[in-house]
């Protein structure tokens, strides 16, 4: 069995071209993590231009209304770029700079991993290209023009389903060709080893201020932790250091787009099946002869027909819980939250805000619930005004 | 001597690629059948996959030709298990891990030694992952075939160690694709590798003229030609076969 391995998930299935470059950032990380004046810089970064530590919300209009469990939102939406993303290019590119390289590519769905990377890539003064599906460039013309705003350069890709996975394939692709002074920015717990660990490193600060901030608050721990998954990053981030937490349930939340039988869905759990893909052996969304399906989701953020491998993992051992909710639901919610608590949340989050809608008045008032608001909505409301017929542009 | 070895016995071997399905099943056929009379030594037979991360636009596009028309993996089967009554020319798949997954490693290669095919190229199967496809394919007698790249370096001498059938030197940095300039030290990686090795070393990546084959057949013992032919497919779809058989002869230099 090789390197990176969670459970049978995870591997390194790469072609050989980019096989040296990856043991290289494995070493380099591996490096660097242990090094204080990386872990300093870093946690610099964090606190004065990404603006850590989030906030941990007490959602009091959401708890009366819902009548159950008590609600807090960690607020990654309120992160410098709106979202969680930044957690991880900051690490990233700060990674990349002390390994020499002078370019960053990167994929995007919503733009929000997109953006968070040309927003670093601004800061420390590299170049930056951004892969992303063209129907993604055309529901998020928003984002798209944030990044050329930063400077960097997007590449709409028409290839397959011109998505998220097409997104990641071109960049793929990209490194292949281009490797010695490049370094990709991954934007989610997928892919390669060293990846879906690094990733899940630098995002591990949103449980780790959420565990410290929900003992202060409350003075034990939550009973519930949940979050939107695609690939599963701000999920593994919230996730990771309750996991040892044994009273603690994890929920991810993926997208069931128009349904889990209808064929039109990115719930990869409820309808893939054991793969190899994008670098990593996991659960996928396929057909029977291992084609890629392709998924569908209102939110360009989720419309992956993957996990993360430590996800799988996860799932596996039953350590947690994945849910579906449909475009319906997640609409639903997006709308409940921006009256409740006048806060105009990222449609991936909305998945999670849904799931807390069934879940609270189920619990007692004496239990807690942490849902991962990972980001922000701006970029959603003119595509959510389409969705319900209201003929709105940016 | 299996099939493989024969590709290479006492001359240079030319290889040629064809993505199974574009336009359709029974184009391949013919397709493949001429290419082995033109003097292809060993054919390259890729079962197309919904994201060929390895491919450069030509083949990707035959991918998608081929998935569009209705290509699976059990119709490529079928289609040389057909090819096996007429030909002895060796033929290698090439496609992705997921494709072999998905069949099930012990019914796939079950089935390429039932049919006749003797190797298997999986460019997202390196060496660190190739165990689980090798202690299958294997007992089958059905080779996967290693891949050396331009940035393997150190890797050079641990991968050709273990190789077998043949090993694919990929010539340049990216895609699959034609390329008027390599740029790549190729024969510095071949007397690295014949340090360690005696399996015959293909040149692929970029190759698509008769100065290119002859420059790279005096260097390797054989070379790949891919987006050449499949180009050919895309501009003269069900009239393609015989312009590859005349560029396989061109290639090869057996054209009059």
């Amino acid at each position: 069995m090789s390197k990176g391995r969670f459970g049978q998930h995870g591997g390194q299935y790469i072609p050989e071209t980019l096989m040296n470059e990856i043991i290289h950032l494995e070493e380099a990380y591996e490096h660097y993590k242990k090094d204080p004046e990386f872990c300093n810089e870093l946690a610099k970064l964090y606190e004065e231009y990404a603006g850590r530590p989030s906030l941990l919300y007490y959602a009091e209009n959401m708890t009366k209304d819902l009548g159950g469990a008590k609600i807090y939102l960690k607020r990654e939406d309120l992160n410098h770029t709106g979202a969680h993303k930044i957690n991880n290019c900051l690490g990233q590119a700060l990674l990349a700079k002390k390994m020499g390289k002078t370019r960053l590519i990167a994929e995007t769905g919503a733009g929000q991993h997109g953006v968070a990377t040309a927003t670093v890539a601004a800061l420390l003064g590299m170049e930056c290209e951004i892969f992303m599906g063209r129907v993604d460039t055309e529901r998020q013309a928003l984002n798209v023009y944030r990044m050329e705003l930063l400077g960097a350069k997007v590449h709409p890709v028409d290839s397959g389903t011109a998505t998220l996975k097409d997104a990641v394939n071109e960049c793929m692709k990209e490194w292949v060709s281009r490797v010695s002074d490049t370094h990709y920015v991954l934007g989610s717990v997928m892919g390669p080893h060293p990846f879906p660990t690094i990733v899940r490193d630098f995002q591990s600060i949103i449980s780790k201020e959420a565990r410290k901030q929900i003992l202060e608050k409350e003075g034990k721990l939550p009973d519930v932790v949940m979050a939107c998954v695609g690939g599963g990053s701000n999920a593994m981030g919230m996730f990771y250091e309750f996991i040892p937490d044994e009273s603690v349930r994890l929920i991810g939340c993926e997208a069931a787009g128009k349904g889990v039988d209808t064929g039109e869905t990115a719930a990869t759990i409820a309808t893939g099946k054991l793969g190899i893909f994008h670098g990593m052996k996991s659960y996928f969304c396929q057909d029977e002869y291992g084609q890629i399906a392709p998924v569908y989701s209102i939110s360009a953020g989720l419309d992956y027909p993957g996990i993360g491998p430590e996800h799988a993992n996860l799932h596996d051992s039953g350590r947690a819980d994945y849910v579906a909710i449909t475009d319906d639901e997640a609409v639903e919610a997006f709308h409940y939250i921006a009256r409740q608590e006048g806060i105009v949340a990222a449609i991936e989050s909305s998945h999670a805000i849904a799931q807390v809608m069934k879940l609270a008045p189920t619990m007692d008032k004496d239990q807690i619930i942490i849902c991962c608001l990972s980001g922000r909505g701006d970029k959603d409301v003119a595509a959510i005004a389409r969705y319900q017929g209201v003929q709105l542009y940016e | 001597m299996n099939r493989i070895q024969n590709a290479f016995a006492n001359h240079k071997a030319f290889i040629a690629f064809v993505t199974a399905g574009d336009p359709s099943i029974e184009k391949t056929e013919e397709t493949i059948l001429e290419m082995a009379r033109a003097g292809a030594d060993l054919i390259e037979i890729g079962i197309p996959f919904s994201d060929p991360i390895a491919e450069g636009s030509v083949i990707q596009n035959a991918n998608v030709r081929a998935l569009k028309g209705g290509c699976t993996t059990d119709k490529v089967f079928e289609m040389v298990q057909r090819l096996r009554e007429k030909t002895e020319t060796p033929f290698v798949f090439m496609t992705y891990a997921n494709l072999v997954f998905a069949y099930g490693y012990d019914r796939f290669f079950a089935r390429c030694a039932q049919v006749g095919v003797d190797g298997l190229i999986l460019p997202d199967v390196p060496y660190e992952e190739k165990k689980e496809v090798t202690s299958v394919a294997d007992q089958y007698d059905v080779t996967l075939i290693s891949m050396i790249a331009p940035t393997s370096k150190d890797r050079i001498r641990m991968i050709a160690r273990e190789a077998k059938g043949f090993i694919y030197l990929v010539s340049s940095m990216g895609v699959t694709g034609m390329r008027s300039t390599i740029t790549t030290d190729l024969q510095e990686i071949i007397d690295t590798i014949r340090t360690v090795t005696d399996t015959p070393v293909a040149v692929g990546f970029g190759i698509h003229t008769r100065e290119q084959v002859l420059e790279y057949q005096s260097m390797a013992d054989g070379v790949i030609v891919g987006s050449g032919i499949v180009r050919l497919l895309e501009e003269y779809k069900e009239k393609a076969p015989l312009q590859i058989a005349s560029y396989v002869k061109e290639l090869t230099g057996k054209s009059a």
